[in-house]
């Protein structure tokens, strides 16, 4: 019992370590306090954008659930958006010969052109405003996705696929009851490596082509020299960035629940 | 008519590495009557696998014809269940769900799929398994599972692949008795490939034995040896003996064979 008590807290030893010297550095006086604000710092800043405390924030207190709510719909679309296609393409890509043949080489040159060089030409298509941000996020999830579903696809497994045609299927419902669930895992994969990239343009985005969200607060933050607010951007970003990701885990472990007796990971706790 | 007839097939390999052509089969001869089971042994390599995959639709001959129920092979179809050497289960679906694959792709209800795969759930003794996943049943059962999945088809022909190689001796001698006992009672046109030569003289009717490169059938031996079969009496070890000296020829003479491209 002391054990498993032991190793619910382990977990926690090492962030508390650092926040703990962290906040003891920036209030020794080695650097000035505005350069690196201590934790509590940041979570009063934090506090204040978040609930509208005391109002140290400004004009962004109490204004932090418009901004999450700004980067995360972003997100979501472009996410969506990457998702479907990047799915469907890689499907296709993976299962049809000809289909590879046709699209992949484009594909595969285009995939090399990291996706916040689109920047210039994404305002100058879709001007300063959600668009260009939800192009950049599909642009940076697309790739991910659509490689890891032609992996999936391909690596299925030939022997299933004969079972599947010995039983009477044809090819849409081999595609549709043997390499699709097939191909899942690999599938999921993708979407979490996506959903890394998402987060990441989004912000990025946000500092240079949109005037709303996380990270234009940070990088406005930046400019008025509040550090205390730009970690605290960092940190919701973080944050969502996590939550998002364990949305993925979450869906998947359901829809793999078979895969549980399968890998050598057992849940850890 | 014979349920399977395979009239003069061929099959060459190219082997583009040695720059030459592997005969895997040279005119192959063999009919099979309906209720017969047909066991194919061999050495490895001498092209058994591939006649069953032809005779499934797996493979097509280079030159000759097979014909189920009088119909030429061109592909795969559910009148020929397969089982094969490794189960080839679909690790997502639940043992049910996969013995009724072949109604889950012709879009039966639920109901309707469940009660069925009961039916072959129970013949092939997994009665209480119905909900596990493959990947949380042993080697035997799952390649129970993929019995009962072929059966169900309620297919003219079923072909098997070595299906119990992979098991330990207690197992397949148990598989083996129920697989006897199965078509025994339903009845069925049964091609079964292996190399044990007790597993051959244990299940089939008749027993081709192959030679290996080229594959050729050297002798159908049909058995009328009373079941269940005593693997220790004079008859099956007369047998088993003749068999062995087949083999055994074979072995003195062989050595690899190939034709060089022209």
């Amino acid at each position: 019992m002391n054990i498993s008590r032991f190793r619910r807290l382990d977990r926690y030893i090492v962030p508390v370590l650092i926040l703990a010297g962290w906040e003891a550095f920036s209030r020794s006086g080695a650097l000035p306090a505005a350069l690196l604000p201590a934790p509590s710092t940041v979570v009063w800043a934090w506090a204040d954008w978040i609930f509208g405390t005391d109002g140290n924030t400004q004009t962004y207190s109490g204004h932090w659930l418009l901004d999450m709510a700004a980067s995360f719909s972003r997100v979501l679309a472009g996410f969506a958006i990457a998702t479907a296609l990047a799915v469907s393409a890689g499907v296709a890509i993976g299962w049809s010969r000809a289909t590879e043949v046709i699209i992949e080489p484009t594909l595969q040159i285009l995939r090399p052109i990291p996706p916040v060089s689109w920047i210039p030409l994404a305002i100058i298509w879709f001007g300063i405003a959600n668009k260009p941000a939800i192009f950049l996020v599909f642009l940076g999830a697309f790739f991910p996705i659509l490689l890891n579903t032609i992996h999936g696809v391909k690596n299925c497994d030939r022997n299933l696929i004969r079972a599947g045609a010995m039983v009477g299927g044809g090819n849409r419902q081999l595609l549709r009851f043997i390499v699709l669930p097939a191909a899942l895992p690999s599938i999921f994969a993708g979407l979490r490596i996506g959903i890394g990239s998402a987060w990441m343009l989004t912000v990025t985005a946000e500092m240079v082509a949109v005037k709303s969200g996380l990270g234009y607060v940070l990088w406005d933050s930046y400019y008025f020299l509040r550090y205390d607010l730009v970690l605290a951007a960092m940190a919701s970003i973080g944050l969502l960035g996590f939550l998002s990701d364990l949305a993925i885990r979450t869906v998947m472990a359901r829809v793999l629940h078979w895969q549980r007796n399968t890998t050598i990971q057992r849940g850890g706790e | 008519m014979a349920t399977i007839e395979i009239s003069h097939v061929s099959k060459i390999f190219k082997d583009s590495k040695r720059k030459a052509d592997i005969i895997a089969l040279d005119d192959i001869n063999i009919e099979v009557a309906k209720n017969q089971f047909l066991c194919l042994l061999g050495p490895s390599g001498c092209g058994k696998s591939t006649l069953l995959n032809m005779i499934a639709g797996f493979e097509k001959p280079s030159a000759g014809t097979v014909m189920v129920d009088g119909q030429p092979i061109t592909a795969p179809g559910s009148d020929r269940g397969v089982v094969f050497q490794q189960a080839n289960l679909m690790p997502w679906l639940p043992i049910w769900e996969n013995v009724g694959f072949h109604l889950l792709l012709r879009g039966g209800q639920k109901a309707v799929r469940r009660a069925t795969a009961q039916r072959y759930i129970d013949m092939v003794g997994l009665t209480g398994f119905e909900n596990h996943y493959p990947s949380e049943l042993s080697g035997g059962m799952n390649q129970r599972v993929g019995i009962a999945r072929a059966l169900l088809m309620n297919p003219q022909v079923i072909l098997m692949d070595e299906p119990f190689g992979a098991l330990d001796e207690q197992t397949r001698m148990e598989m083996q008795n129920e697989l006897v006992r199965i078509w025994q009672e339903h009845q069925g046109t049964i091609v079964f490939v292996t190399h044990g030569i007790d597993e051959a003289l244990t299940l089939g009717t008749h027993v081709a034995v192959m030679s290996a490169r080229p594959g050729r059938i050297r002798e159908i031996i049909p058995l009328d040896l009373p079941r269940p079969r005593d693997i220790t009496s004079p008859q099956f070890n007369e047998i088993k003996r003749h068999i062995l000296d087949l083999l055994r020829s074979e072995r003195a003479k062989s050595s690899l064979e190939t034709v060089d491209h022209p």
